[in-house]
């Protein structure tokens, strides 16, 4: 009817306030301008204050004289090295500690996890115990405790403990015998290597054979065998060319052998029990999500306990474990910065001295933030690839 | 009729299980020494504790010293409970006017009294919120005081456990409105504000709470305008809302990731703008799904407060630190001052851990059956 076309037509395009496309352009540049214009006014008064307080933006400081002391470096370093240098150590012993935590907190926290799962209701209540007293107490607070055993309640160095015969414990730290280089030792270096390359042909080569007949080989004994035996049998037959070098008290200190610092080793201890308790609860979560089948089945198909948790459970728990434990790293690296709490001279401690002496906090906290986040996304690409391989691989 | 035995028309003897072993005799067999390695390793713990364990109970029961004035009270060889006698009331409450320490006390009741009211779920929801609020302002004004005739404090005096509980409150508090902004814009479908709010999150995840702490204490005053300053309190208290804030925006995403997508199609179905549809579809959902992790969030940043005793605050640790160093208590008690700080820490975070276990189990109740 003549009604109905009298009806305008609609427009083809809704005018474009109510254009969802338009609109969330028009978002989108209020929403960065709005950001951009609140970091242009950071910006501005970074710099108005800079220069009013007359200190120079850029990193030409690095190169200067830093003019102080480090207690402990893994390189060279001396006072009157530039501040670039400085950075250099502090960066080497943040990766330091954070790689032997990384290490040895996988290990505890791998055993306490297990023992979780024992069936020694003794064994289970007492990793219970663990998990939830170190898990429940701040980080900072750990620290501080095993510095002040080390530091303040350990004997001086006359009346040592001796935990081992020629490990000492005193306020001055841990000092340990050390052997003595010796020409063998790169002979049983070598003997090692060949003895590594030895066991993985043997894996191989046992592998292939078994797929082609069906036949086991023992490599693990066999394996162990060969890298273990090597460098033993050089060691052997060169005489057992071992002389060690024992810590000695000379005055007020130790001479000789190796030595850890108090710093260093609440440190380490610290930051391997306080994140070995959560990943004890990471592996015992892991493990518990393969299901029970999965075990019945394994022991069905006529596997030993150890092939079973090996072969079926681990693989499988592994899946489960990977990404909650890449945080875990995470964050025992970035909890290494509580070193500036009990003086070990890491990264932040550094950069911390450095900001004091020359007023430089933009550069200082820049270089921090650089470090970590390279750190940080290192450790997630290296945990994402591991991921990857050991992801269920599906169709 | 009702008098007929059933039992007696059963031409079946009726066999009864054979008795379970029971007992402590069977149960040490059972749990303990039911392999040889499981025997070996239970002599071997029995051993490790017979070892730790008396020493520790002679040190802290049998030569302790329970009274004294000073250090040389303490010369038994035992604990030194006379120190935490003397300075725990400076442990908890750090340099608060001595006369006014029924004001922390009482911000640290309602506190406690807040947190606990907060496992009741019978609360959950709008009632919870305006008791929150209602009970941060009441910790506010006891705390600065100057009305009411109470004297004004200033903030660098909120020491001990009262600064504990309010950089981890406030912090969590203020963090989660943002958190839930950028939980949202990085899910976002506009590039450009996923870009950021991504850059925000990775960026703040990525560096440690000591370098943001640093910042807030350092290089705050330099961002801000000439002659203008902030209370260093609340700077540390923006870096701790800023940090934790990143934290939950990811936490927040996984609730919001969980949501089938039927539900965001069936409330643009109703015709629901993003706002309406993100406040009564999207997010009542998301987040009850999130409780459990939100409270191990809590009990993180609880924890986290300890760090601001890097950049000079005063908090139970701090406070603790402090006291060990007055001159009458000299010889280190460490020990003691440890033991009473990790006995508070301990007892917040592992009572506020079972109650997120116990939530997750409820949680899970109801999604299996």
């Amino acid at each position: 009817m003549a009604t109905q076309t009298a009806i305008a037509p609609r427009p083809a395009r809704p005018p474009p306030w109510h254009d969802a496309r338009i609109r969330g352009i028009a978002y989108q540049i209020l929403f960065v301008a709005v950001v951009a214009a609140f970091v242009a006014f950071l910006v501005h008064n970074t710099l108005v204050n800079l220069r009013r307080q007359n200190i120079a933006s850029g990193f030409g400081f690095l190169d200067r004289e830093a003019a102080f002391g480090i207690g402990e470096s893994l390189i060279a370093y001396s006072p009157a090295d530039t501040y670039a240098r400085a950075f250099l150590v502090g960066l080497l012993n943040t990766l330091y500690v954070s790689a032997l935590g990384i290490v040895l907190a996988t290990v505890l926290g791998t055993v306490i996890g297990i023992a979780r799962l024992s069936s020694n209701w003794l064994i289970r209540k007492l990793a219970q115990v663990y998990v939830e007293t170190f898990r429940n107490i701040p980080l900072p607070l750990q620290l501080f405790s095993w510095w002040a055993m080390f530091r303040a309640s350990a004997p001086a160095p006359r009346q040592a403990w001796e935990l081992l015969p020629g490990i000492l414990v005193s306020n001055r730290g841990f000092v340990y015998p050390v052997p003595t280089a010796d020409p063998v030792h790169h002979w049983m270096l070598l003997a090692l290597v060949v003895g590594i390359a030895g066991a993985i042909g043997l894996s191989r080569w046992s592998k292939r054979r078994q797929a082609l007949t069906g036949a086991q080989f023992p490599t693990g004994w066999v394996g162990a065998a060969l890298i273990l035996g090597l460098p033993l049998l050089v060691f052997l037959a060169a005489g057992m060319p071992l002389h060690l070098d024992w810590p000695e008290l000379k005055g007020f200190n130790f001479v000789g052998g190796g030595a850890v610092s108090p710093e260093f080793a609440a440190l380490l201890i610290g930051l391997t029990v306080y994140t070995g308790s959560f990943i004890a609860e990471i592996v015992r979560a892991g493990v518990l999500a393969v299901s029970w089948g999965q075990s019945e089945a394994a022991s069905a198909l006529g596997l030993k306990p150890g092939q079973r948790m090996r072969l079926i459970v681990l693989p499988q728990a592994l899946r489960v474990i990977i990404p909650p434990m890449t945080s875990e790293y995470l964050s025992l690296t970035k909890n290494s910065s509580l070193a500036v709490a009990i003086g070990y001279p890491d990264l932040v401690s550094i950069a911390g001295t450095t900001m004091n002496q020359t007023g430089q906090a933009v550069e200082g906290i820049a270089m921090i933030m650089a470090v970590y986040l390279a750190i940080s996304l290192l450790i997630s690409l290296f945990m994402n690839l591991y991921n990857r391989a050991v992801a269920l691989v599906e169709r | 009729m009702a008098d007929v035995d059933v039992t007696q028309e059963l031409p079946i003897p009726v066999e009864r299980p054979r008795p379970v072993a029971s007992g402590p005799l069977a149960w040490l067999r059972a749990n303990l020494f039911n392999s040889i390695p499981n025997t070996i390793l239970t002599i071997a713990a029995l051993y490790l504790l017979a070892v730790i364990i008396p020493p520790v109970i002679r040190w802290a029961l049998v030569d302790a010293t329970w009274h004294g004035q000073t250090g040389r009270a303490c010369s038994a060889g035992g604990a030194c409970w006379a120190f935490i006698a003397e300075k725990g009331r400076f442990i908890l409450f750090g340099r608060f006017p001595y006369q006014e320490h029924w004001r922390p006390l009482f911000a640290v009741v309602i506190f406690i009294a807040m947190i606990v009211a907060s496992c009741d779920r019978r609360l959950w929801g709008r009632r919870l919120a305006v008791l929150w609020l209602a009970g941060l302002i009441a910790v506010g004004v006891l705390m600065w005081g100057g009305i009411f005739g109470m004297t004004y404090v200033d903030t660098s005096l909120w020491n001990g456990l009262p600064l504990t509980l309010i950089l981890a409150t406030f912090g969590m508090v203020f963090a989660f409105p943002l958190a839930i902004l950028l939980a949202l814009g990085r899910r976002s479908r506009l590039p450009a504000v996923r870009a950021i709010c991504v850059g925000y999150i990775e960026l703040v995840r990525g560096v440690p709470l000591v370098t943001l702490l640093f910042m807030a204490s350092v290089m705050l005053p330099l961002f801000l305008p000439t002659g203008m300053t902030i209370d260093k309190l609340l700077r540390i208290q923006v870096a701790f809302a800023l940090f934790a804030a990143a934290y939950l925006a990811e936490i927040v995403r996984g609730g919001l990731q969980a949501i089938p997508r039927g539900q965001f199609e069936a409330a643009d179905s109703l015709g629901l703008g993003y706002w309406r549809r993100t406040r009564l579809i999207v997010l009542p959902q998301a987040l009850a799904m999130v409780i459990p992790p939100l409270v191990n969030q809590f009990i993180g940043t609880f924890k986290g407060t300890s760090f601001v005793i890097i950049i000079g605050l005063f908090d139970l640790l701090g406070a603790a630190n402090s006291a060990l160093t007055d001159t009458n208590w000299q010889g280190g008690f460490y020990i003691e001052a440890y033991v009473l700080t990790a006995a508070i820490y301990f007892t917040f975070c592992f009572f506020m851990s079972r109650y997120s276990q116990m939530l997750e189990r409820e949680f899970n109740k109801s999604r299996q059956r």
